[in-house]
């Protein structure tokens, strides 16, 4: 029986994990690309797209893991969707309800979170093959992975693109007699792709060389 | 004489200025895992563009003539991916039926043009401009298809090139395609001025 739920809780923690690095949603498994380009202007709207994928990812997990003996193999993509659209509704109402200013920001990539496919495609390799349990930590793990990312990403080009980080200014600006020029590339949809570009090809370096030695 | 005005410089600024694909990130998994060869991209493109049709207008109606008058716009997100799905469904059983070497190299990838964010994307957007003639819908929808269909013709032809490139092994693949990109998108800045 110890040894049982060890194994278990062995098992969760891998779940979690894996997420983060081995099979992080971006890096690794190119993902839900669109969010991640576009929302990384700065951290504070990368950080609130996160939260909203974590939260629509983990209830769709949970619904989808609770259906899914019921679920008719031509039809689960489909249910997938309608799940993953009315709990996108809910997040997208509770942001304009709250955070009215940032869900003008973010825009269209709310609603967007509906096709994003990372949860599409942990509902169809995890939830609908697992138990609740493995379900919920997966959702979390990829979700973590996920919002970390985009922070990471946003936090590049936020400070080379206005010298702050989470709107607090950290390199001196030239226009207030600093030394630091901002990149205004970086604000735009090149910045986007060509820090992505660089930061998986950096990801690659790394896991060879892992691989190597 | 207005009306084609607006509806050609709607056309030309969704084509070029705000081409979904450079300005928008949408459709990007695709745009990355389709651009390998020309013929497959064309083909793409143009499964997108009929879709992408068939839902602007689609969703266009049905925002405008049942959610509005009947104060659902709640289930509006519902509703566009449901009918986006079933436009999908049926570009599918149409291609598999008369395009079966078609059908056999797009695999995976047709299904899910459900899951193009461009589709959904372009579908919110037109409900966000604020769109109010359905020939508008139509065109704007029809000019991001052929935009996207454009996006990704360009790129699959370098990347045609790229693969004689001698290009250091830790960017080789999707890093290269989102640097290239990002010239690209650079490039495409230039239109910027074109229009207003």
């Amino acid at each position: 029986m110890t040894n049982n739920s060890k194994a278990e809780a062995g098992i969760y923690k891998e779940t979690l994990i894996r997420g983060l690095w081995r099979e992080n949603p971006v890096f690794r498994l190119l993902l839900g690309m669109c969010p991640t380009l576009a929302v990384t202007i700065a951290v504070k709207p990368a950080l609130t797209m996160g939260l909203s994928v974590v939260f629509v990812l983990v209830c769709s997990n949970i619904v989808v893991s609770l259906i899914r003996n019921l679920l008719k193999p031509h039809l689960r993509i489909l249910m997938f969707t309608v799940t993953i659209a009315t709990f996108v509704t809910i997040a997208d109402l509770f942001l304009k309800a709250f955070v009215p200013e940032m869900s003008a920001r973010l825009g269209p990539y709310v609603p967007l979170i509906i096709v994003n496919c990372i949860i599409i495609c942990r509902a169809e390799t995890c939830a609908s093959k697992n138990s609740l349990g493995i379900s919920i930590i997966d959702a979390l793990g990829m979700g973590a992975g996920f919002t970390v990312t985009l922070c990471v990403l946003a936090s590049i080009r936020e400070i080379l693109s206005t010298g702050a980080i989470f709107e607090i200014p950290i390199l001196n600006l030239q226009s207030q007699g600093g030394w630091f020029v901002p990149w205004a590339a970086m604000s735009m949809p090149v910045g986007a792709f060509i820090t992505l570009g660089l930061m998986l090809g950096l990801v690659n370096a790394v896991t060879k060389k892992q691989a190597k030695g | 004489m207005d009306t084609v005005n607006t509806l050609i410089v709607g056309f030309i600024s969704i084509v070029l200025i705000n081409n979904l694909v450079f300005t928008k990130f949408l459709g990007i998994c695709p745009y990355l895992g389709v651009s390998g060869r020309i013929d497959m991209a064309f083909g793409m493109g143009m499964a997108v563009t009929f879709v992408v049709t068939l839902s602007g207008t689609l969703t266009w109606l049905i925002d405008n003539l049942i959610l509005m008058p009947l104060n659902l716009e709640v289930t509006r997100y519902v509703c566009f991916i449901l009918v986006i799905a079933g436009a999908v469904q049926l570009v599918e059983m149409y291609v598999r039926k008369f395009f079966p070497s078609l059908y056999e190299s797009f695999g995976i990838f047709l299904p899910l043009i459900t899951t193009n964010c461009a589709i959904l994307g372009l579908c919110l957007f037109i409900n966000l401009w604020g769109i109010d003639s359905l020939l508008e819908a139509v065109v704007l929808s029809f000019g991001a298809g052929i935009g996207f269909t454009m996006a990704i013709c360009i790129m699959a032809g370098i990347r045609e090139n790229l693969n004689l490139a001698d290009v250091p092994e830790c960017l080789k693949g999707a890093p290269i395609t989102l640097i290239t990109a990002g010239l690209l998108a650079l490039a495409f800045m230039g239109f910027a001025g074109m229009i207003r």
